[in-house]
């Protein structure tokens, strides 16, 4: 328990907030590697997943690469790409987006798969586009999966995130890593806390975003007709049964 | 129905892995019992986490086995907490160390520097129910090197020359070389390279192929590598001479329990220790790690075959 009681010491400690070396910049870093993470994953990841959504073409593939993308061991990775590209970001952000893809992709192309086919039917026959019907309907329904998959390559890249402490880069993973050799295990374990306090700080938002991108039309459905879950509900039982 | 024949299937998986916990245990208790007799010669070899350590654990499960020894092993048990700790509850018996980094970790105060002295210093600090017997010329211990291009430019073969260098110094090592004594400060305090001269950058991969490559491609200009790296010749690196000791001396030594340590393990451990040199080290782990990717046990194999103890 004393590990802990010293980590928390640590995390109180003024002199570990300063500097270059502090827990504000170093957390800065860390969130900056994750926003670029989450951008460059979400223009590849979103747009294929619109794509395999809308058309429902290459699903399959898709399912497979994602799943072999998920197994691959990301530290392995970075080396691998250090190696190859030298020992700067980029490296670091391709393992990460590589972690950041699958989900983002996943939730797309299953939130567009989610609706009702009659729907985007209905639009069709009043004439929309195929953009159009992309735009105004497939993504705005979509919009909760979509950013439900956001939330957990945020999760994950948050964690992970650390390992641009492998190269001479900054972010939480510092604390871990230059401490871990030294058996400083105050600021090793302080490190870990602070990287998952900002996970679940992040994956909050996140939530929140969620529950606040649900459609319009969708709301207003639910509200009008708060039973109208209900039987969708049921018949999903059924299937399964 | 499917519960209960789920259910059953699950007993039957049960009893099964109790049963085989059981066999496990029951030799676990029957090998000790074994031990405590007496004169019975099985002796539990362990390594720590890499392939080096590997090798040289090898190399002394071997030479036991030849010598009639029954030899467990428990290879890559990680880092030296982890094995000291192996070593206190008896999980393994013998173990092959480095005597600097060994001295230090039971004595933190040391200030031996030569090799003899830090060696005697480490039988010193050995605690009771441990020894280590005689250390090898072997030695693999953190080494400054630059590129042959940067040695010539600047002239610098020693770490006496860095302080004369007009370029900025950019130092690549794992990242709590900053916090060692013989990291950037050491120069500094030792070899009066001044210190806004000195820049620092953390690669942690113990002196692998990335701190290789920031050397060769000039992201860092002096790199903290192994001496047996086969890397520094590969690539034609300078190691940097050391006259004033500032880097521990770190030979290989075998650290073994009281227990274990019979007269005839001791004769075999200081046999192979007379024979076991940096050199030899740096080609064993140059077949570990380049094309021919041997495994640590065909390398004992052949070192030992190679020297005749075998």
């Amino acid at each position: 328990m004393s590990l802990f009681a010293d980590a928390f010491a640590w995390l109180f400690d003024a002199a570990n907030w300063a500097g270059p070396n502090g827990i504000p910049i170093r957390t800065l870093e860390h969130l900056l590697y994750t926003l670029v993470t989450l951008v460059a994953a979400g223009v590849v990841g979103v747009t294929l997943g619109l794509y395999i959504g809308h058309t429902g073409k290459l699903r399959g593939a898709a399912v497979i690469v994602t799943g072999s993308l998920r197994a691959l061991p990301t530290l392995g990775l970075l080396f691998l790409f250090a190696l190859w590209l030298g020992i700067g970001l980029t490296p670091v952000i391709i393992v990460l987006a590589i972690l950041a893809v699958p989900p983002l992709l996943a939730g797309t192309y299953s939130g567009i798969e989610a609706i009702e086919r009659s729907t985007v039917d209905a639009a069709r026959a009043m004439g929309m586009t195929e953009w159009q019907i992309l735009a105004k309907v497939e993504i705005p329904l979509a919009m909760p999966l979509i950013v439900s998959g956001l939330r957990s390559a945020a999760l994950q890249v948050i964690a992970t995130a650390t390992i641009a402490a492998y190269l001479p880069l900054g972010g939480l993973g510092r604390f871990v890593f230059d401490n871990l050799s030294l058996r400083r295990w105050d600021a090793v374990i302080g490190g870990a806390i602070v990287v998952t306090v900002l996970a679940l700080i992040v994956d909050g938002l996140f939530a929140l975003l969620e529950r606040s991108v649900v459609s319009r039309g969708v709301r207003a459905a639910r509200s009008r007709d708060g039973s109208a879950a209900q039987p969708a509900r049921k018949s999903v039982a059924a299937d399964a049964a | 129905m499917g519960t209960a024949r789920r259910m059953a299937g699950l007993g039957i998986a049960l009893t099964a892995a109790l049963a085989l916990s059981a066999c496990g245990s029951a030799d676990t208790i029957s090998g000790s019992g074994d031990e405590s007799e007496g004169g019975s010669s099985t002796i539990k070899v362990g390594s720590a986490g890499f392939a080096e350590s590997e090798i040289i654990a090898e190399i002394y499960a071997q030479a036991l086995e030849a010598q009639g020894v029954t030899v467990e092993r428990t290879m890559q048990i990680g880092q030296r907490d982890v094995y000291i700790s192996a070593l206190e509850d008896g999980s393994i018996d013998l173990i092959p160390d480095y005597s600097g980094n060994l001295l230090q970790y039971y004595d933190d105060g040391a200030d031996a520097t030569s090799s003899e002295d830090v060696y005697d210093a480490l039988t010193e600090a050995v605690p009771d129910g441990f020894e280590v017997l005689d250390q090898a010329e072997a030695e693999d211990k953190d080494s400054y090197n630059v590129t042959k291009e940067f040695s010539e430019e600047h002239g610098v073969t020693s770490l006496a020359d860095l302080a004369d260098v007009d370029e900025k110094l950019v130092v690549g090592g794992n990242p709590e070389l900053k916090e060692r004594p013989y990291g950037p400060t050491g120069l500094t305090d030792v070899y009066g390279v001044p210190a806004d001269n000195i820049g620092f950058t953390p690669i942690n991969d113990s002196g692998g192929p990335l701190t290789v490559e920031a050397l060769a491609n000039g992201d860092v200009n002096v790199a903290d590598l192994f001496t047996t790296s086969p890397a520094i010749a590969e690539n034609g690196f300078v190691t940097l001479d050391d006259p004033e000791n500032l880097i521990l001396p770190q030979n290989v030594v075998p650290l073994i329990s009281s227990d274990a340590a019979t007269d005839d393990v001791i004769e075999t451990l200081n046999a192979v220790s007379a024979e076991l040199t940096t050199e030899e080290l740096i080609d064993m782990n140059a077949r570990n790690q380049g094309e021919e990717k041997a495994s640590p046990a065909t390398i004992a194999k052949d070192w030992l075959s190679g020297t005749g103890l075998v």
